[in-house]
């Protein structure tokens, strides 16, 4: 099983630079587990450290196949084969 | 320094002014690397609020894969600021995620929708550190 992860400037820190890596998982949940072993430091700045672990960071966005995940079950959306998960930080201020 | 040309200072001193009381934001994309904001892109703020912007997330996407398409990025992000300075607040500074751009900020707060002259003023913001820059308003960019 692979998913490929568009990964944003921010978090290239984690990758080598590279834009894009490939993860595995059911869920989101397990694809970010995935990433983190393989990309140690990336899952603190993905999950909300005040939600012991069960939610994504307000102000980060993840999409799969184009749908935000907050609309389809946030950590627990299901992934498959070939699914395509993009993370971009929001563009927000006051 | 911020080099813009004038169409592109413009645009968002108008999208600023249309907007008011509302915050408005949006970016200028340009070639990654190029460092040259070429392409205006005005977005709705989804907050609606006098002292909140945020794009929506729907939005935010399709913006991101366009620039992936043209191998762009955000040279500038904008928004303004309807009742205090063209300095980034401090959510500003805890929500800059985009380490390779200008900041811009662009007060309203002297003449809102009217006429007149307003502040624009142009930062970079990396791990909580502001460091203000020159704006330099130019005709045209220089050809490359
Ligand atoms: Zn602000």
């Amino acid at each position: 099983m692979a998913i490929e992860v568009r990964i944003p400037t921010i978090l290239r820190t984690y990758t080598g630079g590279e834009k894009a890596v490939r993860g595995d998982g059911a869920s989101l949940s397990a694809l970010i587990d995935d990433l983190e072993a393989s990309h140690p430091g990336i899952k603190e700045r993905l999950i909300d450290p005040d939600s012991n672990g069960s939610d994504l960071r307000r102000f980060v966005n993840v999409y799969i196949n184009d749908e935000d995940v907050r609309f389809i079950g946030g950590l627990e959306a299901t992934l498959a084969d070939g699914d395509e998960v993009v993370v971009l930080p929001a563009v927000a201020g006051g | 320094m911020l080099t813009i040309d004038q169409a592109t200072y413009d645009g968002i001193v108008a999208h600023a002014k249309r907007d008011h009381p509302d915050e408005a934001c949006g970016i200028v994309a340009g070639p990654e690397g190029s460092d040259r904001p070429e392409r205006l892109v005005a977005m709705l703020n989804a907050a609606s609020s006098p002292t909140f912007y945020e794009f929506d997330s729907t939005d935010l996407l399709q913006l991101y894969k366009q620039m992936d398409v043209n191998d762009e990025e955000p040279v500038v992000i904008y928004h303004s600021h309807t009742a205090t300075e063209a300095y980034p607040s401090r959510t500003d500074i805890g929500l800059a995620q985009e380490p390779n751009a200008h900041y811009v900020l662009v007060s309203t707060r002297e003449h809102g929708n009217n006429e007149g002259p307003v502040e624009f003023r142009s930062y970079r913001i990396t791990d909580g550190a502001v460091t203000e820059e020159e704006v330099s308003v130019v005709t045209q960019l220089p050809t490359v």
